[in-house]
């Protein structure tokens, strides 16, 4: 535990030295907000009284898209970069696991992003004073809730995809042509398909957040897919690790 | 403290290694002298966890590197050959990043005491990344040094260190080698006759000798070298020299009025040669062994173990 909080806290301090990581910072804020800013003026056009107002979901929807562009680019460097600098021996031969090492760069990264989802809460607190009775607090837990396990998931599977590579961009690019296959393409055969198409549809990355937790649905299921998903980049990322001691 | 037993390291189908055999016991400085692509680098990497073997075993302070990796990593203090340095941390933080995967207890306080060690403690609050070569090359000795290691594993540690520094640095292994187990790596002949307790010439791979460093100058093959030094021209008594028994060439020293012998026996002749030199109505002013240079010894080893070898190429 104390060697994960290690690793951990060295990348979460990383990332605020990272100029990367700011343009992430800035980025996923400054849309979310301008979505945000959007949706309120557009309600205040119509009836802020009216049955459908805003609610926590005109952030957390924004925020779950902006994951999977930005995530790449806060784990392309966790373990590419440590092969590149040769600072992968100095960690290979310290008193630490090869999975403490994983968890640990997914524990940095999934801090990072979970601070900038805390800064993001500003806009429905705003929200929740603009509307009477105030929003629907379900909803923004849930909401919230999605938003964490779509970042760890995709953090899970990037970090994992670090680790098979020594060059950071072509980490970022095969962390985000995966990502764009499973938010988009991989749902497309289970409306294409006679039968069997279920599978696909589970696969789809998207449709656990929108379909469900946006509106503040918690489904055991997508919990699971989402901790799966995360589960499994761990361990792609422990066993690239360990086979990189063989080579 | 270090057993090594028919270690072998195979990448691909290439051999690194090659049933390496050999011990250090504490106490001890092993020198690990070898040529480029020796396989120096690589031994190190297994005994410290790094990477695994193809074949065979090897124990660091009681534990097997491979099945209890582990406890051999945390009583390993290892310099890599690439110093493996964070250049965007601070000498304090990464030394401090580092204790706490060591899990040390009052780290900072071990941490001012280890670049006292080494000489650094002007510059913790520094970055890395602004540091000469020399100065990083000494965080990663206090990396290495911090946890007081058992044993102690130096890939070419002196590397990229002014005189001055080089002199300190060997001082410091040599006393941290006095109660621990140190094994180091080098190119530097004269580092090895320093600081080394013995020292292993390794060859493509194998063990071509292993000795102290005076054995190995006294003559590795048997065959003795002699110095004469008379007062006067050598020509005349070359010839008388290298005619008598148990001589097998003679010809002149490196300065006036010296002849190196070169002996085929290894028996006691110095008396027949004084003779000779005297009888010869010369002077003679000395007549003394000389052993062959680290560096001979050194050159000759490599060479003849390529030469019959597999042949190659
Ligand atoms: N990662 C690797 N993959 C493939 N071959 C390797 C690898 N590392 C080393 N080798 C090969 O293994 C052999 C031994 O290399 P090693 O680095 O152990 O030598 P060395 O004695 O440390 O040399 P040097 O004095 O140059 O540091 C060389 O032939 C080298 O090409
Ligand atoms: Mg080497």
């Amino acid at each position: 535990m104390r060697n994960i909080w290690t690793i951990a806290s060295r990348e979460y301090k990383h990332y605020f030295i990272s100029p990367i990581a700011y343009v992430v910072a800035f980025l996923f804020l400054a849309t979310v907000g301008i979505i945000f800013a959007l949706t309120i003026l557009n309600a205040n056009d119509s009836a802020l009284y009216y049955p459908s107002a805003p609610d926590a979901s005109s952030v957390t929807g924004p925020m779950a898209f902006l994951l999977l562009l930005t995530s790449p680019a806060l784990t392309m460097r966790l373990l590419a970069d440590e092969q590149r600098m040769g600072t992968m021996e100095l960690l290979l031969t310290a008193p630490l696991r090869d999975w403490e090492l994983v968890l640990g760069k997914w524990l940095g990264a999934f801090l990072f992003i979970a601070t900038l989802a805390g800064v993001s809460l500003i806009f429905p607190l705003i929200l929740d004073i603009l509307i009477d009775p105030g929003i629907d607090k379900g909803v923004l837990f849930v909401g919230y809730l999605g938003v964490l396990l779509v970042a760890a998931a995709m953090l899970g599977l990037g970090v994992g995809i670090s680790a098979m590579f020594s060059n950071q961009v072509a980490a970022f690019f095969v962390s985000l042509v995966i990502f764009v296959i499973m938010w988009w393409l991989i749902g497309v055969p289970a409306s294409l398909l006679p039968n069997g198409g279920e599978v696909f549809r589970y696969l789809d990355m998207a449709s656990h957040f929108y379909e469900s937790m946006i509106i503040g649905v918690i489904n055991l299921a997508d919990i699971v897919y989402y901790l799966s998903l995360t589960a499994l980049g761990l361990f792609t990322g422990t066993i690239a690790v360990e086979i990189r001691r063989w080579r | 403290m270090i057993r090594v037993e028919g270690l072998t390291k195979d990448y691909g189908s290439r051999r690194a290694i090659n049933a390496l055999t050999f011990e250090a016991q504490q106490g001890e400085v092993l020198g690990f002298l070898g040529p480029n692509g020796a396989g120096k680098t690589t031994t190190m990497r297994i005994l410290t966890g790094y990477m695994p073997a193809s074949s065979g075993r090897a124990t660091v302070a009681g534990y097997d590197v491979m099945e209890e990796s582990l406890e051999v990593r945390r009583r390993v203090g290892y310099l890599p050959e690439t110093v493996p340095l964070y250049t965007d941390m601070t000498v304090f933080d990464y030394l401090k990043f580092m204790a706490n995967l060591r899990h040390l207890p009052d780290a900072e306080a071990r941490i001012d005491e280890t670049l006292e060690l080494v000489g650094m403690a002007d510059r913790a609050g520094g970055y890395i990344g602004k540091l000469s070569k020399g100065m990083r090359q000494r965080v990663g000795l206090a990396q290495a040094l911090l946890h007081r290691p058992e044993v102690l594993i130096l890939d070419e540690p002196t590397i990229g260190l002014d005189p001055g520094q080089v002199v300190e640095v060997r001082n410091l292994i040599r006393d941290v080698g006095r109660e621990r187990t140190v094994l180091l790596s080098t190119h530097i002949l004269s580092e090895a006759q320093q600081i080394c307790d013995r020292v292993l010439i390794i060859n493509k791979g194998e063990i071509v000798a292993e000795d102290t460093p005076s054995n190995l100058q006294m003559g590795l093959e048997g065959a003795t070298r002699l110095l004469v030094r008379i007062n006067g021209d050598t020509a005349a008594l070359l010839e008388k020299l290298g005619e008598l028994e148990g001589v097998q060439t003679a010809k002149p020293g490196a300065e006036k009025g010296e002849i190196e012998l070169n002996l085929a026996t290894r028996e006691e002749i110095r008396p027949e040669i004084a003779r000779a030199v005297v009888s010869g109505g010369f002077d003679l002013l000395e007549l003394r062994p000389i052993g062959m240079s680290l560096e001979d010894i050194f050159l000759q080893l490599t060479r003849d173990n390529s030469a019959g070898g597999k042949s190659k190429e």
